[in-house]
């Protein structure tokens, strides 16, 4: 073949293959960009709206909500919340379709691209969309008054940490299936939304039964919660905060461990 | 800034390495299941290469390891003069891969494959426009560029698949089955495209269980079956060595086909379900003495012999069964 511009093919190095990974993603993803933006960012929107200020406007600061405004109480759980909802959802169907149904990642296999750099776009492109639906969701709630102070620079930090530890290892196991995603409901019905509703987010797990109480200190999003309160309202102690950070970090490290090696198994058999 | 296409690379590997494509006991094991048992190939720069075989004989297992996807059990393997277990990335920014079945983002339009597809291989947005537009005209999309993929035909998202697979004007192009299910039309178009490509002296591989696709594209080509290569040569080599010069069909509609009655007729006989083939020198006089016999088939046809029966000789059985 003859070409207009002459230029060679060429192995980028990891930092630009991962990156070209992203970009291939964004290409997907921003043609119907708009429907999953509603659904990251006014959906939450709603809840801050019914829950915050509606049933919000029937609490009395107390104790339980830190002598706060519920609504106040509540964005700062409600951004780490949503951001796991949706790295829920971002780390599953459309990674089985890259696999199985469009198997545009067998493609992306015959190409320079090596399968972990592959694995590593993937969760990079789900960090920078989080990153960006839950910023807008924080800026919308700052807009309604339900952001008391800086610290909500924290809870952004802290909603992406979350939402990592979640959505790397689902990734990995995303990527080793070969069904058609019946598994990923169950996941939804019994562990995110279980989660979202008994973790922290809409009050205090205290009022939890004792034995329920472990269980709930498993999840990510309590450690995520925990942590973006206490960066929010300027409540945090340092061990606890500290614990917090190395369990979300470990899981999201053994999580894009699993991935490499579930996308290295799945292409290159 | 260097030219797109590289015949004085392709001449250097050659030299070095006496081939684009080595391979030496080369096999693939997939749990219990040996689908390639010990092959050694070489594939010259600039010809068009075909592997012939059943479903199941180790084609594409092959091709996937020679495309760098697919890491080998066992014996040698060089690809453009490399090693694809230490260099897949490099030899992959070489190499353009047709795969048996489309993996195109069917949500996105013509152009937009293309384009993603060319940065995966480290090229600028600019060159990849205008290669794209160069390649879309090569696969007859260019009044499609900006559909979606999804409701295009099946002969359009090969020709697609093999225009992306061009992206990074590459020295070897392998082709797993090409045009399995697409009508004649489709087929010939696609021919064509291949055609061309050669004549601009790509590298062809190619893996099909067509006759007639192997005879028309191929230059060499090896028959596989069981994971092992069973013969290799031209397609006249191959059928000048497994066949004979004639072929005697005789076709029967109610009664079985009698072998016992034909024997001694032919140098060989292959029975058929309705039909006897009776490979002889003279089909004419085979015909003559058949009727003599009493054998009274329901119709006749004496024909040249084919890589059909080259490979009905090897395999035991028809091609697409």
């Amino acid at each position: 073949m003859t070409t207009t511009t002459r230029e060679r093919a060429r192995v980028c190095p990891t930092p630009t293959a991962v990156w070209l990974v992203v970009e291939g993603l964004w290409t997907w993803y921003r043609r119907n960009w708009r429907s999953s933006a509603v659904s990251s960012v006014v959906e939450p929107v709603l809840f801050l709206l019914a829950l915050g200020l509606g049933f919000g406007s029937q609490i009395q600061p107390s104790a339980a909500t830190g002598g706060l405004p519920y609504v106040q109480y509540l964005a700062p759980a409600l951004v780490v919340a949503s951001a796991l909802q949706t790295a829920a959802f971002e780390s599953t169907y459309p990674v089985l379709a890259a696999f199985k149904w469009n198997r545009t990642f067998l493609g992306i296999a015959s190409t320079p691209i090596t399968s972990r750099q592959l694995a590593m776009g993937q969760l990079l492109w789900i960090f920078l969309r989080l990153s960006v639906s839950s910023a807008a969701f924080l800026v919308v709630a700052a807009l309604l008054g339900a952001v008391t102070s800086v610290g909500v620079i924290g809870s952004l930090f802290a909603a992406l940490l979350t939402a990592m530890a979640l959505a790397a290892p689902l990734v990995a196991y995303s990527a080793s299936l070969d069904t058609e995603g019946q598994q990923f409901s169950a996941i939804f019905r019994f562990i995110v939304v279980p989660m979202t509703v008994f973790a922290g987010t809409f009050f205090p797990v205290d009022q939890l039964p004792a034995w329920v109480r472990p269980i709930v200190w498993l999840t990510p999003l309590w450690h995520g919660t925990e942590l973006s309160r206490a960066s929010a309202f300027g409540t945090g102690e340092l061990l606890p905060v500290l614990g917090h950070l190395v369990y979300l970090t470990a899981l999201v490290v053994i999580g894009a461990r699993l991935a490499v090696r579930t996308f290295t198994r799945r292409l290159e058999v | 800034m260097r030219p797109a296409i590289v015949p004085d690379v392709v001449a250097e590997t050659a030299v070095r390495d006496g081939g684009l494509v080595r391979a030496r006991g080369l096999t693939k094991q997939f749990g219990d299941f040996e689908a390639v048992r010990g092959i050694d190939l070489d594939v010259e720069p600039g010809e068009a290469f075909g592997f012939l075989g059943p479903n199941g004989a180790g084609k594409s297992s092959t091709m996937r390891m020679v495309s760098c996807v697919s890491p080998r059990t066992g014996g040698d393997l060089t690809v453009l003069g490399m090693d694809p277990r230490t260099q897949g990335p490099d030899i992959r920014a070489r190499l353009g891969v047709v795969p048996q079945q489309d993996n195109l983002d069917n949500e996105l339009t013509v152009r937009q494959n293309l384009h993603i597809y060319g940065r995966y291989f480290g090229l600028s947005k600019a060159h990849v426009r205008a290669k794209a537009v160069e390649l879309l005209d090569f696969a007859q999309l260019t009044d499609r560029a900006d559909a979606e993929v999804e409701p295009l035909s099946g002969g359009m998202k090969r020709r697609l698949t093999i225009a992306r697979s061009l992206i990074n004007d590459p020295e070897l192009l392998l082709l797993d089955e090409p045009t399995t299910g697409l009508d004649p039309q489709a087929r010939h178009l696609l021919w064509d495209r291949l055609f061309r490509l050669r004549q601009q002296g790509v590298t062809l591989i190619i893996t099909t269980h067509y006759m007639d696709e192997a005879e028309q594209l191929c230059d060499r080509l090896v028959v596989m079956d069981g994971g092992k290569i069973v013969a290799e040569g031209s397609p006249g080599e191959l059928i000048a060595r497994y066949c004979s010069r004639e072929v005697l069909e005789l076709r029967f509609v109610t009664d079985k086909p009698d072998a016992a009655a034909a024997e001694g007729l032919a140098d060989r006989i292959e029975v058929l379900p309705d039909r006897l083939l009776l490979y002889t020198s003279d089909g004419e006089a085979s015909l003559a003495a058949a009727h003599q016999r009493g054998l009274a088939p329901a119709s006749s046809l004496v024909r040249r012999g084919t890589l059909e029966d080259v490979f009905l000789r090897l395999t035991g059985r028809t091609l697409v069964d």
